[in-house]
């Protein structure tokens, strides 16, 4: 099949913001994951779980509250004191408003989606109506002695539950007074005169209120009389987030010692009607704080400091064991935050707020299969490159030739020239970039390096001219009209002849790049594209959708070609489409068309379309090398995947020349050593 | 246990009784229906399980019924005498008595007895008696005279011995009484001479007779209360002579010998009869059953509504006129015991209503709680069912068991209850189960010597029972100290209360070693420690040297030294079990029970100091055979495990330690103890430094793993 010298590349030193909050849609089935950095993304959980749009991060914004309302509407809340709503079309802040009331702590949309409640530092529970293109403040609830840390709505929207510090207050909505004022004991683990925290509160139909805080409890409390019902202590450090599934049977908590437990309402004895809450299930899932839970109708979803996205779903609600049946763990973006230089051997490193760029070693050495081979010269960091301003970066990219360096944050776009003089690097900002080239979501150069290909966020796709070191904007090809959907993917082919750009719902546009004219759109798929790339010489575009589907389409034909009508009528081997990562980077071996190389978080392949595709019996991974058997078997049980999982987990992997690979993996071991310690706890007695 | 049941009425029609009450109340051939004849004209056919009647034929007014109504059992016709002389002859189809079959006789008809499977007999006043069809086959043949002038016949009786018919009739003349004996295979007719003894002048009111092998035992209720007892012999010695017979006094003082209406003795087995009479001269009438071989009551019912002074007894219903109406008290003996004859005991259970089992069976749905709209309808097919059910000719082996519960002797029992085990499939096995134990333990409770030992064992190794099943087992294994029984409780129930656990080993520690060596317990779970070989013993280091820890600096030295001053006490100590083998099997059986601490400490409290000595002696040496092991197991198949021996000896500390202190005898096992703790916290401290250690060797490997930031690799798909 082909040997390769593979540069294993570990030195990309990403580690993901923790998680902050999760807002579940059971409208939609997305779940909004806002992590520390004050990133906002968008999980579809009915296609496979693929992260299929983002809100980049601002340092000032740390969001502590994430809530949709109104059907679809995302909002957040942070520290900055301000409350926003996304676009969820446009991929950006549609408006930032400032609550008056100090950092914000919670937030709570009404069961009916038309109110917003939020609570502040300086005690005050705001409540904000939500009008068909903003929100308006209404009026401010009774003032409380300290922060609001949790809110929680009635489900017929007569009152709420505020958690505080040291006590919850549960307020009448008509009148904004409150009604009962509910004293939290502070005891922890024996005496203790530290503050009890109130982490969360859930108001349930009954009139019960559950509350968890950090003194490890899990209370229950009767809103009419203002007592206390019900006492579990469940952690010996602090819980800090509640989740109750709509139909009130069963909910969740997360502790700050990774544990996530699961409680349910169930009968007393069996045949009685009588029901107490008992909990169930403990997960062990994280290491650090669970900071936030949500409970879809079929899973657990927790998240915390320790980055990764936990989606436990609840075997008894699962009705087939297929895709939605199995623990997810969501630890990387679905998208390539790497670029690779083939000329120069270059690997541009995106971080949240700078660029790395490093170049590759060299070696002379050879080897047979798994040897490493002995470096003439080691892997150089030529350049570090610090973003102004507090913005995320959204979107960066490497030329090929290596002398372009692209970026954008939300409000600008960055160009730089580098110019190389034997091992001194020298770098030139291109200056006044054009106002409409702001805010890309991502970026592409023409494998000559000579045009800059530009997705904003309006929809529109520039095309830009490079030449010596200055630019020219040649055209825009803007969005057919009525739509403003992003578009978030492109690939460009190597002739330069096409550009192709995906959006997140809608099919694949390909436009013709010569007569700068729309030239087909691939049938819209019900999934999610998740990577494409087009082949050279052939022009075949293929896409890899979230459900593993891959595609193979010829654009001068207008039409998939006969290889992808051949897998589509056999079908993808079921341990393909049991993979639960999607695709992110597909590539091109430029001496072999018919070898399409692609990969996702835990393997590589490449599919050889001369071979025969592999059916639901045969092997589909074959770990070990075949050793004695002889030319004919081995012919007779080949098939069209070759996959390799020697490196994971691998977050880019691409064809440097024919005969040699990049890999850049991220052990998970190197991003826990670098969070901070978890909770200790002691293995033996004593 | 003889026992009266709850009376019924018959039949709430005024029977025309006269100042003699009822002629008489005779079997019929289909049992449960009983021919009722008043001293009127009237003869009644009662169905006595539906209380109701089933027929009435009367005479013409004019006409007497003289003799009371029997059932001719061969040919099923119901055979009356009217007038002294007018015999009838009918069947059920009849509707009018002057349009049946009629025999006018020569004489004066006393009586007509008849019994299962023989033709009846008439005995005529005379004494005379005849076959029913050889007198109808010749009706105005000549009846001869047998006794004498002035002789009245009193009581007759008829039986069947042997399959010869004996008839006895009592006669009465001039204070005299006579008992005459016709056997009608030699048809001799022997005459007795009653004497009546010292108390010549008291009245004989009442006759019963029962036969046994040789004999049939007369018995008469004398005016003066007591019952008496003649034995007449079946086989006369000499039938020509006249010979006398002797009564004995079988019971003094049944009724008092002052009642104002008559009374009545009916036999109504080998061992009781039943009397009827006022047992006080004020006091109202009263039927009691009393056992004759034991002569005590056995139960009374008080009739307040005063009766006939006559009592039938057919089957197991007792009939009597009670006021004005005929009134049937079941009567049911049981096997008899010496415990139960010794007084009369109260009867607990009702054993018409059906003991509700106390468990769920899961395998059965119950269908309770399913749709409350259909309970109506539900209810009615329960009813279907229930007699579709009663309509099922066999009694399903659960309920038999159940009965010979109630009743049988202990032996019986045990092998129903083994026959019922063996089969095992039903699938109201654990029904069944529970309603056994149930049934045998109220049992117990209801006779102290009732104690089916054999039976709850193969019950309680079922695996179905548990503690909160029957919480009775065990407080009655308890109070007979049946250690076997409450080891056996203690592995297999899941859900023994702290109090009971403790109470168990409060039990084993108390009791004495030779009544131990008497008890059969499993000693599974006990290896004998005496002669094992230890393949994988540790070699018994004196010192240990490791870092950070020095046991010289031990502040405890000095309770070394003194412990090193007698060495041999200590090894001897450590060897020699300090509870004989059966003791220990028990101990360990309180070692794997489940329990709560919290509930479990207040009770251990209570166990004598000396016990808590003992046992934690116990528990220290099994911990020091424990630690002999290097993989800190006992031997043996079921051995009580580390953890279980800690927590204990944790346990009892926590619960006497004031007490333990302040004994002197146990100051040197605290001191071993206090030892035992410190090298448990070495270990564990040890082992966290083993575990740093650990992850810090498994990080090198990790970075020798990882083989830097970057490589350049060659890899070859196939």
């Amino acid at each position: 099949m082909g040997e390769f010298k593979v540069h294993r590349v570990r030195f990309f030193n990403y580690v993901p913001s923790g998680i902050r909050c999760v807002a579940y849609n059971n409208q939609s089935n997305r779940l909004a994951v806002s992590r520390t950095d004050g990133t906002v993304e968008i999980y579809n959980l009915s296609a496979n779980y693929f992260q299929e749009k983002f809100f980049p991060g601002h340092e000032s914004r740390a969001t502590e509250a994430l809530c949709w309302a109104e059907g679809q509407r995302l909002f957040s809340a942070g520290l900055n004191g301000e409350i926003m709503e996304y676009d969820l079309q446009a991929l950006n802040i549609k408006y930032a408003m400032d609550a008056f009331g100090g950092p914000i702590w919670s937030m709570a949309a009404s069961p009916s989606g038309s109110q917003l409640l939020v609570g502040c530092e300086d005690g005050s529970v705001k409540l904000f109506q939500i009008t068909p293109d903003k929100i308006q403040f209404e009026r401010n609830f009774d003032r409380q002695k300290s922060r609001i840390l949790s809110l929680s709505w009635h489900p017929s929207g007569t009152h709420i539950a505020a958690g505080s510090i040291d006590y919850i207050s549960v307020f009448d909505v008509k009148s904004g007074s409150a009604v009962h004022k509910m004293i939290v004991d502070r005891q922890y683990m024996g005496a203790s005169k530290r503050k009890c925290i109130v982490w969360g509160v859930a108001f349930l139909s009954d009139g019960t209120v559950i509350s968890v805080d950090s003194a490890g409890k899990v209370q229950f409390w009767d809103s009419a009389t203002g007592t206390l019902v019900k006492s579990h202590l469940i952690a010996n450090a602090d819980v800090q987030s509640i989740a109750v599934a709509d139909q009130e049977d069963s909910f969740v908590v997360g502790t700050a010692e990774g544990t996530v437990f699961h409680f349910q309402l169930v009968p007393v004895t069996s045949n009685s009607n009588e029901k107490q809450w008992v909990r169930t299930k403990p997960f062990q899932h994280h290491t650090h704080d669970v900071r936030t839970v949500a409970h879809s109708p079929t899973a657990l979803i927790s998240g915390g400091t320790d980055t990764h996205l936990v989606i436990r779903p609840l075997m008894e609600k699962v009705e087939v064991k297929n895709y939605d049946a199995a623990l997810r763990k969501i630890t990387f973006p679905h998208r390539c935050l790497i670029s690779c230089s083939k000329k120069r051997q270059l690997l541009l490193f995106q971080f949240a707020h700078h660029l790395e760029l490093w170049r590759l070693g060299s070696t002379v050495a050879t080897g047979k299969n798994g040897d490493t081979l002995p470096l003439s010269k080691n892997a150089d960091h030529l350049l570090h490159l610090k973003t102004k301003g507090p913005e995320n970066i959204i979107c960066s990219c490497i030329s090929p030739c290596g002398s372009w360096i692209a970026y954008s944050t939300v409000s600008r776009f960055f160009l730089y020239r580098l110019n190389y003089e034997h091992d001194n690097i020298s770098l030139k900002r291109v200056s006044k970039m054009p106002a409409f080239l702001r805010c890309a979501l991502q970026i592409l150069f023409s494998e000559d390096s000579t045009k800059l290909f530009v997705a904003s966020n309006q929809g529109a796709l520039h095309i830009v001219q490079l030449s010596g070191g200055s630019f020219k904007h040649l055209h825009a090809f803007q969005p057919q009209s009525g739509t403003v959907e992003a578009m978030c993917l492109l690939a460009v082919s190597p002739d330069g002849h096409w550009l192709a750009a995906s959006g997140t719902s809608a099919g694949v546009h390909v436009y013709d790049v010569k007569q700068l004219k729309l030239h087909c759109t691939v049938p819209a798929y019900n999934f999610p594209v998740t990577a494409m790339a087009i082949a050279p010489n052939t022009n075949n575009l293929v896409i890899a959708h979230s459900d593993q589907q891959v595609f193979e389409y010829s654009i001068p034909d207008k039409q998939y070609t006969d290889w992808s009508r051949t897998v589509q009528k056999q079908g993808f081997h079921h341990l393909w489409l049991q993979r639960d990562t999607p695709i992110t980077h597909i590539s091109f071996h430029p001496k072999r068309p018919m070898h399409i190389l692609l990969h996702d978080a835990y393997m590589f392949c490449i599919i050889d379309k001369s071979l025969p595709l592999p059916n639901d019996k045969t092997l589909l991974y074959n770990p070990f090398p075949p050793t004695n058997e002889s030319d004919v078997v081995r012919r007779r049980t080949a098939h069209a995947f070759k996959i390799s999982k020697i490196y994971k987990p691998l977050l880019f992997m691409d064809l440097l020349d024919e005969r040699t690979l990049v890999a850049v993996e991220r052990p998970l071991d190197d991003i826990i050593a670098q969070l901070p310690p978890p909770i200790k706890k002691k293995k033996f007695g004593t | 246990m003889a026992a009266l049941e709850e009376e019924f009425t018959l039949s709430s029609v005024v029977l025309s009784a006269g100042p003699e009450g009822l002629l008489g109340v005779e079997q019929s051939d289909k049992t449960d229906q009983f021919l009722v004849t008043d001293s009127g004209r009237t003869v009644i056919l009662y169905k006595v399980s539906d209380q109701k009647p089933l027929g009435s034929w009367s005479v013409k007014q004019g006409q007497i019924i003289t003799c009371p109504a029997v059932c001719n059992f061969q040919t099923g016709e119901y055979v009356v005498v009217h007038d002294n002389k007018v015999l009838r002859i009918w069947n059920n189809e009849d509707v009018n008595l002057d349009k049946v079959f009629k025999a006018t006789l020569s004489a004066e008809v006393y009586r007509i007895l008849s019994v299962q499977g023989t033709e009846p007999l008439v005995l005529f006043k005379e004494g005379a008696v005849r076959g029913l069809e050889a007198l109808l086959a010749d009706p105005q043949q000549k009846i001869e005279t047998v006794i004498s002038d002035e002789e009245v016949i009193k009581w007759t009786k008829f039986f069947i011995v042997f399959r010869h018919r004996v008839l006895i009739f009592i006669t009465e003349k001039h204070g005299n009484y006579f008992a005459y004996v016709q056997m009608f295979n030699s048809r001799i007719l022997t005459k007795y001479t009653l004497l009546l003894g010292q108390d010549e002048n008291s009245v004989v009111e009442s006759f019963t007779a029962s036969v046994d092998r040789k004999f049939i035992s007369l018995m008469s209720l004398s005016s003066d209360g007591c019952i008496y007892e003649t034995l007449i012999p079946i086989r006369p010695t000499d039938p020509e002579k006249n010979q006398s017979l002797v009564r004995s006094l079988l019971l003094k003082a049944v009724v008092s010998d002052n009642t104002q209406n008559g009374v009545a003795l009916t036999a109504l087995d080998q061992d009781h009869v039943a009397v009827l009479g006022s047992p006080l001269a004020a006091s109202k009438e009263c039927l009691s059953v009393w056992n004759i071989k034991f002569q005590t009551l056995q139960t009374s019912k008080e009739l307040s509504q005063g009766t006939s002074g006559q009592v039938w007894y057919y089957g197991e219903h007792l009939f009597m006129l009670h006021g004005k109406s005929l009134t049937v008290i079941p009567y049911k003996c049981e096997v008899s015991s010496l415990a139960g004859a010794l007084g009369k005991l109260k009867h607990s259970q009702d054993p018409g209503t059906h003991v509700v089992p106390h468990f769920v069976n899961w395998e059965t749905p119950q269908g309770c709680g399913l749709g409350f709209q259909n309970s109506e309808q539900s209810r009615r097919i329960l009813r279907r069912r229930k007699i579709e059910v009663s309509l099922q000719p066999e009694v399903p082996p659960s309920k038999q068991l159940l009965s010979t519960i109630m009743k049988d002797s202990e032996k019986h029992i045990e092998v129903e209850v083994r026959k019922f085990l063996a089969l095992k499939q039903t699938p109201d096995f654990h029904t069944v189960v529970g309603d056994t134990v149930t049934g045998l333990l109220e049992r117990c409770k209801a006779e102290p010597s009732f104690y089916p030992r054999n039976c709850l064992m193969q019950l309680i190794q079922t695996h179905v029972l548990s503690y909160s099943l029957c919480p009775d087992l065990m407080e009655i294994a308890l109070k007979k100290k049946d250690v076997q029984l409450l080891q056996l409780c203690l592995q297999q129930f899941p859900d023994i209360p702290e109090s009971v656990t403790c109470a168990c080993l409060k039990i084993f520690l108390s009791i004495g070693d030779d009544s131990l060596q008497e008890t059969d317990v499993s000693m599974e779970s006990v290896f004998d420690y005496s002669n094992s070989v230890h393949d994988e013993k540790m070699e018994e280091q004196t010192e240990i040297l490791q870092n950070g820890f020095n046991p010289e600096e031990d502040k405890c030295n000095n309770c070394d030294q003194e412990l090193n001053k007698k060495p041999q006490d200590e090894t001897k100590e450590s060897t020699s079990c300090p509870v004989v083998q059966k003791r220990a099997a028990l101990l360990n059986a309180i070692l794997h029970s489940a329990f709560s601490e919290t509930f479990l400490l207040p009770h251990l409290k209570d166990i004598p100091a000396q016990h808590i000595t003992l046992f934690l002696k116990y528990l220290y040496f099994l911990y020091l055979k424990c630690s002999e092991n290097a993989t800190m197991t006992l031997p043996g198949i079921h051995p009580p495990t580390l953890n279980q021996i800690m927590d204990w000896i944790c346990l009892l500390l926590d619960a006497n330690f004031t007490v333990v202190v302040m004994m002197p005898e146990a100051k040197r096992l605290l001191i071993n103890l206090y030892k035992l703790v410190k090298s448990q916290i070495t270990v564990y401290s040890e082992l966290n430094k083993i575990e740093v250690s650990f992850r810090e060797l498994q990080k090198l490997n990790q970075e020798k793993n990882n083989r830097g930031l970057y490589s350049i690799e060659v890899l070859e798909l196939f």
